[in-house]
């Protein structure tokens, strides 16, 4: 009953949420446009956007359409003049729209970030939390008749709902300038100004990671490693990826994401994050050297005790979301052989290609020179893999097709740190999941709740340890598994069961 | 070259042809009439509820038979001739619409595993619709179709499946009553406080467990659908679904031919079946698993072994067992005939949300040579017993709820003999509990030692920095 009452608060705190897009009335003024273009273009803009100017818009729609058309006609005389200087960009867009809003969101900015983000919390907590009266354990009824995780209607209406917002997110934020005027009053609460795209992006990621790692230690509550390995997800999203930096910025500090690192962090080495650490004093040499010594010494020594888990599934932002928001689709992720072997190709080609890129970013940077080994383009190099690996594949397919092929897409399929921590993970690690014996009945829920899409059953029928560069040792199967047959453990590198032995434990006819 | 064929693709059939194909280049023909692919027959009550997909339970990918060469066959045997080695399958017809092909087939070799079916003790209305066992592949496909219709179930029987079937029913809001014909729940297989324990988890669970209660008749409509039951005690309980699972028998009726009238007649140790195969009740094996009849053999929970070995039961129907001699007769198939030896006996389990594992031997009853320590936690959730020799204190058998334990340790301890005051103290190396679980090793020995007036301290501890350093 109470848990219907939060459903739907939270549908209609949702609808809401959606319905503030086409909420404002939209002037745009001479000062507007004075604020937000640079002297040289401002005369052009003028021009091209003098049909705007002054207007009232009633439609959120049309007034954005029409100011975007007119600046990528701009942007078109500007290619053509190779003045590149002089060119327009999303968030100069956004920032337009922003300021030409006027009516009762903007008037009412607090009241309405109550009544969407307010609503939309309370709603779902009202859903999450009566399951703790349930007896604790294993709960996986009934997710397979569910329409949201079984790629039915509700399933791909959800994947639609995250591809949309990651395309407007990455490529057209002016579509969603109104959510970013939602989040304003704890921006100003935070860092005293109003709130970006990539902080409203922030806030609405750490916000799911909150709430629905509550949802996932109610479910997962009997087991303590799942309720620890939460609360350390939860804390490294909230504290370090998305309060910290704020923090340093407020401090006047170059800001970052302690935990984040290359080459997950491909922009790492780019030539202007470098120059500002370089530039910052000495409190930006220690990010630059943290930020190294991260992946050249943290990882290799972190995989090699713990496997790759300590990041994958403790620490990473992208993970973090996988594990709470993403872990009603953990089912969905493929288990066939065909997927290994595409994965296998996908993930090390992606981290092929961090590298390469990277490699020419710092070459640019040293030199001067734009082209690597006399033919390989190294800005044509990073800006592809900003499009193509940045945005496209980590964001709008990773997060994207949560409900569609499962929680895990990006991490298994894209992410180069992933495929680094995971070579470390199979050839030089203690960890492994270890299977008991010949206790296993072969009944697949292992397989099945692995988001990594690892066959764990395979393993465990046969008595072989499971040693998986992919494996994020989540440690789902491990609670699934009615029988207690699989456990996550560390121990002697040298003692992983990696061929699986003639017959099982159990039997003890002569050989 | 030899043409080995299997009737039955269960865990014992699939496990002989695994075993063979490593072992041998032979030809190999699996049968089954339940499913084209062989499927794990323990996770069809998670299909029921929703947590998996039917696709799920298959182990093997549908491409490994091919490229395996194990050429699978979906039919119901009709029929065995011995003598010319050949199998006659059934013909279609319309109680067996899946059954596409008639003709025959000849074999070198021929491994029996059918399998068992459940019990059915001739209660009056036991066939009427609505009644039904849960074995088979056919079973979750009945049980689909009965059961969004009902309210109100009674499960007759209280063994693993019984359970697993209220926790099914249960989990779509069926108002499930569970009669069990002992006064507490599974006590003839373990021991009181285990079966207390598990008996107030199962209520717990909201399901209604009637103990002492036995099925009298089941009432039906004038539908032929199931209306109610009637215990013996006279009460008469509303439902629209019997479950029966009051456990399994070999599934054998392919081999049996009528045997005239029995009453009077002394039973005898056992009759002769289709082609003379010897069969009480189950297929009767010798500890080669070779039935009487040469080139054919029978493996699983068809089986019936004339001599067990010392501490195990003629018919011992478990998905272990029964991987077990799977992994035997392939042996003796591909040229070194070898014995049935299963090792320290093991079973497991899941009641609800509390896991069962038992390793050795530990019966309901305590035999008189024997010695047992029994810890439970405060919560009522976790217990674990040690059973040992009064003689020389070798542990012989252990229980275990709510903790994991390591097997091959155990496996270890009961076959060499290991004292119980070296078990305990050593306790936590058998811990396969995941990390950060509580651990209860100290808090057991303290048991022990006011007991037993003795001091023993704990040698290790499991800690994660101990194992990672």
């Amino acid at each position: 009953m109470l848990q219907k009452l939060g459903l739907i608060i939270f549908i209609a705190a949702f609808g809401l949420f959606i319905g503030t897009l086409g909420m404002n009335n939209y002037t745009l003024t001479d000062e507007i446009l004075e604020k937000n273009f640079k002297e040289e273009a401002l005369f052009d803009a003028k021009i091209e956007l003098a049909s705007m100017v002054d207007q009232s818009y009633s439609n959120s729609y049309t007034f954005t359409n029409e100011l975007s058309e007119g600046i990528k006609q701009l942007n078109k005389v500007y290619n053509a003049q190779q003045a590149w200087d002089k060119k327009i960009y999303e968030d100069t867009i956004l920032s337009i729209v922003k300021s030409s809003a006027n009516g009762y969101l903007v008037d009412n900015k607090g009241f309405m970030f109550f009544l969407t983000f307010g609503m939309a919390i309370f709603g779902a907590l009202l859903f999450i939390l009566p399951e703790a009266q349930k007896p604790a354990g294993i709960k996986n009824n009934g997710i397979y008749f569910n329409p949201a995780m079984t790629r039915k209607w509700l399933g791909i209406c959800i994947g639609t709902f995250f591809i949309s917002f990651y395309i407007a997110l990455y490529f057209k934020p002016q579509y969603i300038a109104n959510w970013t005027m939602l989040i304003d009053p704890v921006s100003k609460l935070i860092n005293g100004g109003e709130a970006s795209r990539w902080f409203m992006y922030g806030f609405l990621y750490t916000i799911s990671v909150l709430v629905m790692g509550i949802r996932y230690i109610i479910k997962y509550r009997h087991s303590k490693y799942q309720i620890i390995r939460t609360l350390s997800i939860m804390f490294f999203q909230t504290c370090i990826a998305f309060i910290l930096p704020e923090i340093m910025s407020n401090l006047n500090l170059p800001s970052a994401d302690l935990k984040n690192m290359w080459p997950l962090d491909y922009s790492f080495f780019f030539n202007y994050r470098l120059d500002k650490l370089l530039t910052s004093g000495a409190f930006g040499i220690f990010l630059l050297v943290w930020g190294i010594a991260l992946f050249v010494v943290g990882v290799p020594v972190m995989v090699y005790f713990f496997g790759k888990r300590w990041y994958c599934s403790w620490v990473c932002g992208c993970g973090g979301l996988a594990e709470t928001l993403g872990d009603p689709f953990r089912q969905l992720s493929d288990k066939s052989l065909k997927a290994w072997k595409i994965e296998r190709y996908l993930i090390h080609g992606v981290l092929a290609f961090a590298i390469i890129m990277t490699i020419g970013v710092l070459y640019t940077y040293f030199t001067g020179s734009y082209t690597l080994l006399g033919f390989i383009p190294t800005e044509s190099l990073k800006s592809s893999y900003g499009f193509l690996i940045g945005s496209i594949f980590s964001g709008v397919v990773g997060t994207g097709f949560y409900p569609l092929m499962g929680n895990r897409v990006w991490c298994r399929f894209g992410c180069p740190l992933a495929a680094y921590l995971g070579i470390i993970q199979r050839f030089k690690s203690k960890f492994r999941i270890t299977t008991n014996g010949g206790q296993c009945i072969s009944c697949g829920n292992c397989s099945t709740h692995c988001e990594m899409g690892i066959d764990v059953r395979a393993y465990a029928q046969k008595g072989q340890d499971i040693v998986r560069s992919s494996c994020v040792g989540c440690g789902v199967c491990s609670a699934v598994c009615p029988r207690g047959v699989l456990n996550l453990e560390n121990a002697e590198t040298d003692s992983r069961i990696m061929i699986a032995p003639d017959v099982l434990l159990g039997n003890l006819m002569e050989k | 070259m030899q043409h080995v064929v299997i009737i039955g693709n269960g865990i014992s059939g699939i496990t002989a042809a695994r075993h063979i194909r490593k072992q041998s280049d032979c030809k190999i023909t699996v049968i089954s009439g339940e499913t084209d692919h062989f499927f794990s027959r323990t996770a069809l009550m998670y299909v029921y509820m929703g947590q998996m997909k039917f696709e799920h339970t298959k182990p093997y990918e549908d491409w490994f038979w091919e490229k395996n060469r194990i050429e699978l066959k979906r039919a119901w045997v009709k029929t065995i001739d011995f003598e010319e080695k050949k199998l006659y399958f059934r013909l279609p017809n319309n109680i067996d619409k899946e059954a596409k092909i008639g003709g025959s087939i000849s074999y070198d070799k021929l491994i029996l595993a059918l399998g068992s079916t459940p019990n059915k003790f001739g209660w009056k209305g036991q066939n009427l619709a609505g009644v039904q066992g849960l074995y088979s592949y056919q079973d979750l496909k009945s049980l689909e179709e009965t059961t969004p219709r009902i309210k109100k179930a009674v499960i007759v029987g209280g063994g693993l499946i019984g359970v697993e079937l209220a926790e099914m029913l249960h989990s779509r809001g069926i108002e499930v009553t569970f009669l069990v014909r002992e006064n507490s729940f599974w006590n003839t297989v373990i021991p009181p406080e285990e079966s207390t324990l598990i008996s107030r988890h199962i209520k717990e669970n909201h399901i209604n467990i009637k103990f002492s209660s036995e099925l009298d008749e089941i009432i039906g409509d004038e539908n032929g659908q199931v209306k109610a039951i009637k215990t013996k005690n006279g009460d008469e309980i509303e439902c629209q679904f019997v479950g029966l699972t009051v456990g399994v028998n070999p599934n054998i009726s392919l081999l049996k031919v009528p045997q005239g009238n029995m009453i009077g007649r002394e039973k005898p140790a056992f009759v002769l079946g289709v082609g003379g195969i010897k069969l009480n009740l189950g297929i009767l094996v010798n500890e080669y698993l070779e039935t009487n009849i040469p080139d054919v053999y029978a493996i699983g929970d068809c089986v019936e072994h004339e001599n067990p070995q010392k501490g195990r039961k003629k018919l011992e129907q478990i998905w272990y067992t029964g991987r077990i001699m799977g992994e035997t007769i392939a042996r003796t198939i591909t040229g070194k005939r070898t014995k049935y030896q299963p090792g320290v006996f093991f079973n497991s389990a899941k009641f609800f949300d509390i896991e069962y594992q038992t390793f050795g031997q530990v019966p309901a009853e305590l035999p008189e040579d024997t010695k047992t320590f029994y810890w439970e936690h405060s919560s009522g959730r976790i217990c674990v017993r040690i059973n040992y020799t009064a003689e020389n204190q070798a542990v012989t058998g252990m229980n275990t709820f709510g903790i994991r334990m390591r097997h091959e340790v155990w496996d270890e301890w009961i076959s060499s003999a290991k004292r119980i005051e070296y078990v305990l103290e050593n306790l936590s190396k058998a811990n396969f509990d995941p990390e950060f679980f509580k651990q209860h090793e100290a808090e057991i020995l303290k048991k022990y030692n006011t007991e037993t007036g003795s001091s023993l301290t704990l040698k290790s501890k499991k800690g994660i920095f101990s194992k990672i350093f």
